[in-house]
C-alpha cells in the first residue's frame, strides 16, 4: 500500500472498537423491562422471522426469572445472542413496538435480549443443563456450512435425537457470525460461545472440510437421512475495471474477518480509502477503516442515498464516523503503478428503472475524476454459488443464482434442504437462524411424518427471498 | 421441573396458581380456557340469587405510568343464571378431573336456602365450596358478604349450616375490612371450615371527577364505595394472611389472596403460609398467559434453591416475624452513598431533613452533588435507600455496636431486677 495509516495507540483501539451498544447495567434493564407493556399478539414478535416470544422473555426478566428469560429466546432462536447483537432492530421488533405508534421511545429489546442472553452464558456452568443432548434416534443429518442456519438446524436437530455433522471448510465454525461482522457489535469469541452450546448438545463439527474435495457428495447422501445446505454466499463481486489486481484493492469480506482475527494494530489499512457500494458489508468496511486511523474514507456508489441497500441506523453509524459518501459516483479504473493510488471515478445520472426496480444509473458522459486513495475495499455484495449448487450438490437454481426451495425449504433433491444466505440471496442473521429451525421442523417430518411444533415456529409461512434492497425490504 | 402439585383442605392441585372467584371466573368456557394456559384452580365467580348489577362498574389507581396498582369493583356476584352456572361447573369438572375447581357462594342468610345450595353444589362435582363472606358492597347491605364476615358469631354460624351438609371441604373467604381478622378465622374454624382464603377486596372509593363531583366509578353522576384489590393491598393481605398462619387457634390451609401477579408474589404468600394462591387483578390487566411465568419462575426458583416441591417452603418466614417487643434493639445500621453511582437528584438529601432525622448534608463547594452521611446522627430508617432512584446507590450497612441483643420485653423484664440496667440502643439527638 502506498500510505498507510498512521497506528493508533491501544486505547484509541480499544474505543474505537467497543461495543457500540454497550449492555444494560442490571438496573436499568428492570426499567426498561418494566416499561414492557406486554401486548397480547405483539407486534414485535410478529416482527421477528424467528418470532420469539418477546413480551415473556421481558417479562421474564421483570420477575427475576432470568433462566426463564434465557430459554423462552433460545427455544426460538439459539443464536439469541448474536442476533441482539447484529439484528436491525429499528426495521423488526424494536421498529414494531406499539410505542412508536404514541411517538414514545419503542423498547429495547435487542439490549434487553443481550442482557438475557449474556446472563445464560456468564452462568454457563449453570446454564449449560438447560440444553442436554438428546436420546439418539438413529438417524444422521448433514449440514454443509457452518454459518448461522447450520447452527440453527443442526441444533434443533439435535434435540429431537439427530446425529448431526456440521461441514465447513473455514479454520472455524460460526460462518459470518465468526467472520464476517464488525468487531464492534460482536467479537469472534463471542460468536464462538453460541457454537459452543451447539456442540454441548452433541453436534459433530468438521472444520476445514470442503464438500466435493475433501468429502464427496455421494457419500454423504448415502450416509446420511437427510441433508441441510447453509453454506451461503460465495466472494465478493468483482469490479471488473482494470486496475483491480492491484495492491491496496482488497474485497470488505475479507477485510472484515481480518479485523476480527487480527490484533487491530496489525491490519493494514490506508491513510485515504474508497469503499466500493453502499450496503450494510460497506458500512462495517468504512467505519473500521476510519475507526483504525485512515484519514479519509469515501464511499462510492452510483445511484443516490435513495435507493442505497444499506438500513438507515447503519447509514447513521457511518455518517458520525466522518465517511463520505459519494452518490451518482460509478468507478472506471483503478490507477497505480506498484500499488493503488487512486481511483478514477465517473458522474451519473438516474435512468429509467432497470429489472430490480430501481432507477438504472447512467454515466454522464464526459463527467471523469480522479478521487486519490490508497487503498480501494469492494463491497459490492457477494457472489452466489451457482457453480457448486449445480455442479456439485446437483440441486436447481432459480434465475438469480440462489438455491431453489419450497416453503419447507426442501430443494430439487428431495433429501437436500437449504436455508439462509445461499437461499434468499444475502438477509440477516435472523432469517438463516429461522431457516434453519423451519428446515429442522421440515427434515424431521420427512423422516418420521411427525409434525412437531418448535417454538415461534409459524408453519404456514412463505419463504421470503430477499428484495431489491434491505431497506424496502422492511419499509 | 419440581413438582408443584398441592394439597390444600383434602383439595388436590397440579400447582398452586389459582384463579380468584372474580370476573375471570364468570363462565365456564374463561375457565376451561385458563386450565388450558396452566393455571391449577379456580374458584367459580360467586353465585347467589337473582343479580341486576350496574353498568361502568371498575375504577383504577395509576401511579406514574402505571396503570392498575390498584383496582376497585362494584360488580356484585354473577349476573349469569344459577341454572347456567351449575351446567357450567358440571361440564368443567367433567373435563378437567385433575383441576381443583371450586365454587364460591353467597346466600341469602337463611339456613335452608343455605343449605339447599350447598347440597346442589355437592352433586356438581365441584372440589370444594368457597363461602365469600367478604363482599365489602351492595351485598353487605342486603345482609350478607362482608356483614357476615364482620361479625365472629355469624361467621361462625353460617360457616355451621354448609359445612354440616356439605360433602366436599369448605373455604372460608375473609373479608379484610375488620379490626382483628385472625377473630373473624377462628370462628370459621368453629363452625367447621376445613380451611381459609384471604383477604376479599378492601373498601374503598377510588376517586372524585372534579368537574361532576362524581365519585369513580361513576354511574349515572353517582357512585358507591367498592372493593379494592390488586398489587397495591398486597401488603395488607401479607399481614392477614400471616397473622392467621401464626394463631395456633387458626391452625386450618389458607388460600392467600391479594395483589398476586408473579411467582415471586406466591413464594412471598406461601413462605408466610398460604398453600395455594388466588389471582385475579393481574389476569384482569395481562390476561390468563401470566401463569406461564409463575409456572416457570416458581419451577426454576425451586430447583435453584434445591427444595424438591413446591410445599417444601410454606410457612418458612413465619419464624422470622416477632412481636415489635421481641426485635432486636442494639443491631444498628446506617446509610452509605455510593458516591460513583449517585446522580446528584439530592432527595435522599430533602427526606432525610425534611422528614426523618437530618442526617444527611449537602456539602456546596466541592463540585459535586453527592450528599454526606451524618453517621451519629443516622437511625437507620432506610428512608434515604427507599427515595433513592438508583438501586444499590445507598445501602443500609450494618454496625458492630459491640453490644450483645436485647429486645424491650427482655430489657423490662432486666430493669426489674435491676433499675439502673443501661438502656440498650441508641440516643436520638
Amino acid at each position: 500500500m502506498k500510505n498507510l495509516a498512521p497506528k493508533l495507540s491501544d486505547a484509541e483501539y480499544e474505543k474505537n472498537f467497543a461495543d457500540i451498544t454497550p449492555p444494560f447495567p442490571p438496573h436499568n434493564a428492570t426499567l426498561e423491562a418494566k416499561r414492557c407493556l406486554f401486548c397480547f399478539d405483539a407486534p414485535c414478535t410478529r416482527a421477528c422471522p424467528t418470532h420469539i416470544d418477546i413480551p415473556a422473555f421481558i417479562k421474564k426478566i421483570t420477575s427475576g426469572n432470568m433462566r426463564g428469560s434465557a430459554n423462552k429466546i433460545l427455544d426460538a432462536n439459539i443464536l439469541g445472542m448474536s442476533c441482539a447483537r447484529v439484528c436491525p432492530v429499528g426495521s423488526l421488533c424494536e421498529g414494531a413496538c406499539v410505542y412508536n405508534e404514541r411517538d414514545t421511545e419503542p423498547i429495547q429489546i435487542g439490549r434487553l435480549q443481550r442482557f438475557s442472553i449474556d446472563w445464560f452464558y456468564a452462568n454457563w456452568d449453570k446454564t449449560k443443563e438447560m440444553f442436554k443432548p438428546a436420546k439418539p434416534n438413529g438417524k444422521k443429518v448433514a449440514c454443509i456450512g457452518g454459518g448461522p442456519s447450520s447452527l440453527s438446524c443442526a441444533f434443533y436437530l439435535a434435540q429431537l435425537g439427530y446425529a448431526v455433522t456440521i461441514y465447513d471448510k473455514n479454520d472455524k465454525p460460526g460462518g459470518l457470525n465468526t467472520y464476517g461482522i464488525a468487531r464492534y457489535k460482536m467479537s469472534a469469541e463471542e460468536a464462538l460461545k453460541e457454537v459452543k452450546l451447539v456442540e454441548h448438545v452433541g453436534v459433530k463439527f468438521k472444520q476445514n472440510c470442503e464438500i466435493g474435495k475433501d468429502v464427496k457428495v455421494e457419500k454423504l447422501t448415502k450416509d446420511s437421512d437427510a441433508i441441510f445446505i447453509g453454506i451461503g454466499l460465495g466472494q465478493t463481486e468483482d469490479l471488473g475495471i482494470p486496475g483491480e489486481d492491484l495492491p491496496g484493492v482488497v474485497d470488505a469480506i475479507t477485510f472484515i474477518d481480518e479485523l476480527k482475527h487480527k490484533k487491530l494494530r496489525d491490519v493494514r489499512v490506508g491513510r485515504r480509502v474508497a469503499v466500493i457500494g453502499a450496503g450494510n458489508t460497506s458500512v462495517d468496511a468504512a467505519t473500521q477503516a476510519k475507526r483504525l486511523g485512515a484519514e479519509m474514507v469515501m464511499v462510492l456508489y452510483r445511484r443516490t442515498e435513495a435507493e442505497m441497500p444499506a438500513y438507515n441506523y447503519e447509514y447513521e453509524i457511518a455518517k458520525k464516523d466522518r465517511c463520505v459518501y459519494y452518490f451518482l459516483t460509478a468507478p472506471k479504473r483503478i490507477i497505480g503503478k506498484a500499488a493503488v493510488e487512486g481511483i478514477e471515478c465517473v458522474r451519473m445520472k438516474l435512468g429509467k428503472p432497470d429489472s430490480s426496480g430501481r432507477p438504472a444509473p447512467e454515466p454522464v458522459p464526459r463527467s471523469e475524476f480522479v478521487l486519490e486513495c490508497d487503498m480501494v475495499i469492494k463491497s459490492l455484495g457477494q457472489k452466489k454459488q451457482r457453480d457448486f449448487v449445480q455442479k456439485v450438490l446437483g440441486l436447481k437454481t432459480d434465475d438469480r443464482g440462489r438455491i431453489a426451495v419450497d416453503d419447507t425449504l426442501q430443494t430439487s433433491n428431495p433429501k437436500f434442504y437449504a436455508g439462509g444466505d445461499c437461499v434468499n440471496g444475502g438477509r440477516e442473521v435472523v432469517n438463516a437462524v429461522a431457516h434453519g429451525k423451519r428446515a429442522a421442523w421440515a427434515i424431521h417430518k420427512r423422516i418420521t411424518g411427525e409434525d412437531i411444533d418448535l417454538d415461534g415456529l409459524w408453519k404456514n409461512e412463505t419463504i421470503r427471498r430477499v428484495a431489491n434492497t434491505a431497506k424496502h425490504q422492511y419499509a | 421441573m419440581a413438582d408443584l402439585s398441592v394439597t390444600i383442605a383434602g383439595i388436590k392441585s397440579p400447582n398452586p396458581f389459582w384463579l380468584a372467584s372474580a370476573p375471570p371466573t364468570n363462565s365456564g368456557a374463561q375457565i376451561q380456557r385458563a386450565f388450558d394456559l396452566g393455571w391449577g384452580g379456580a374458584v367459580w365467580k360467586t353465585l347467589s340469587g337473582p343479580i341486576i348489577n350496574v353498568s361502568s362498574r371498575l375504577g383504577s389507581l395509576d401511579y406514574g405510568s402505571a396503570r392498575m396498582m390498584g383496582l376497585n369493583n362494584i360488580e356484585l356476584t354473577t349476573g349469569r343464571s344459577w341454572k347456567v352456572n351449575v351446567k357450567e361447573i358440571r361440564e368443567t369438572k367433567r373435563k378437567y378431573p385433575k383441576h381443583a375447581l371450586l365454587v364460591s357462594l353467597m346466600i341469602e342468610s337463611k339456613k335452608e336456602a343455605w343449605q339447599e345450595a350447598v347440597k346442589e353444589m355437592n352433586d356438581t362435582g365441584c372440589d370444594g365450596i368457597e363461602l365469600n363472606f367478604g363482599c365489602p358492597h351492595g351485598m353487605c347491605e342486603r345482609g350478607m358478604g362482608a356483614a357476615i364476615g364482620q361479625v365472629p358469631e355469624y361467621t361462625q354460624m353460617i360457616t355451621e349450616w354448609a359445612t354440616e351438609v356439605a360433602e366436599v371441604p369448605t373455604i372460608v373467604k375473609l373479608t379484610p375490612n375488620v379490626t382483628d381478622v385472625t377473630h373473624i378465622a377462628r370462628a370459621a374454624v368453629a363452625g367447621g371450615a376445613d380451611g381459609i382464603s384471604l383477604i376479599n377486596s378492601v373498601g374503598s372509593l377510588m376517586g372524585v371527577n372534579l368537574d361532576t363531583f362524581a365519585p369513580l366509578p361513576v354511574v349515572d353522576g353517582k357512585g358507591t364505595h367498592g372493593g379494592y384489590c390488586g398489587p397495591a393491598v398486597k401488603p395488607i393481605a401479607l399481614n392477614m394472611v400471616s397473622a392467621c398462619a401464626r394463631d395456633p387457634k387458626v391452625g386450618i390451609p389458607i388460600s392467600g389472596i391479594g395483589g398476586i401477579s408473579t411467582w415471586q408474589d406466591t413464594v412471598e404468600f406461601m413462605a408466610l403460609g398460604a398453600t395455594t394462591v388466588q389471582v385475579c387483578t393481574a389476569v384482569m390487566h395481562y390476561g390468563y398467559r401470566i401463569v406461564e411465568d409463575m409456572i416457570d419462575g416458581l419451577s426454576n426458583w425451586i430447583d435453584e434453591k434445591g427444595y424438591r416441591r413446591c410445599t417444601d417452603f410454606i410457612g418458612k418466614a413465619l419464624p422470622n416475624i416477632l412481636d415489635w417487643g421481641d426485635l432486636n434493639l442494639n443491631y444498628k445500621v446506617v446509610a452509605r452513598i455510593n458516591s460513583n453511582l449517585c446522580i446528584g437528584c439530592e432527595l435522599c438529601h430533602v427526606a432525610a431533613w425534611d422528614g426523618s432525622h437530618q442526617c444527611i448534608d449537602i456539602e456546596t463547594g466541592n463540585g459535586h452533588r453527592v450528599p454526606v452521611i451524618n453517621e451519629p446522627q443516622c437511625v437507620g430508617c432506610n428512608l434515604c435507600m427507599l427515595v433513592c432512584p438508583v438501586n444499590g446507590c445507598i445501602t443500609m450497612v450494618q454496625q458492630d455496636t459491640g453490644k450483645k441483643p436485647i429486645s424491650w420485653r427482655q430489657y423490662q423484664a432486666e430493669l426489674a431486677k435491676n433499675p439502673k440496667f443501661e438502656a440498650p440502643g441508641y440516643v436520638e439527638h
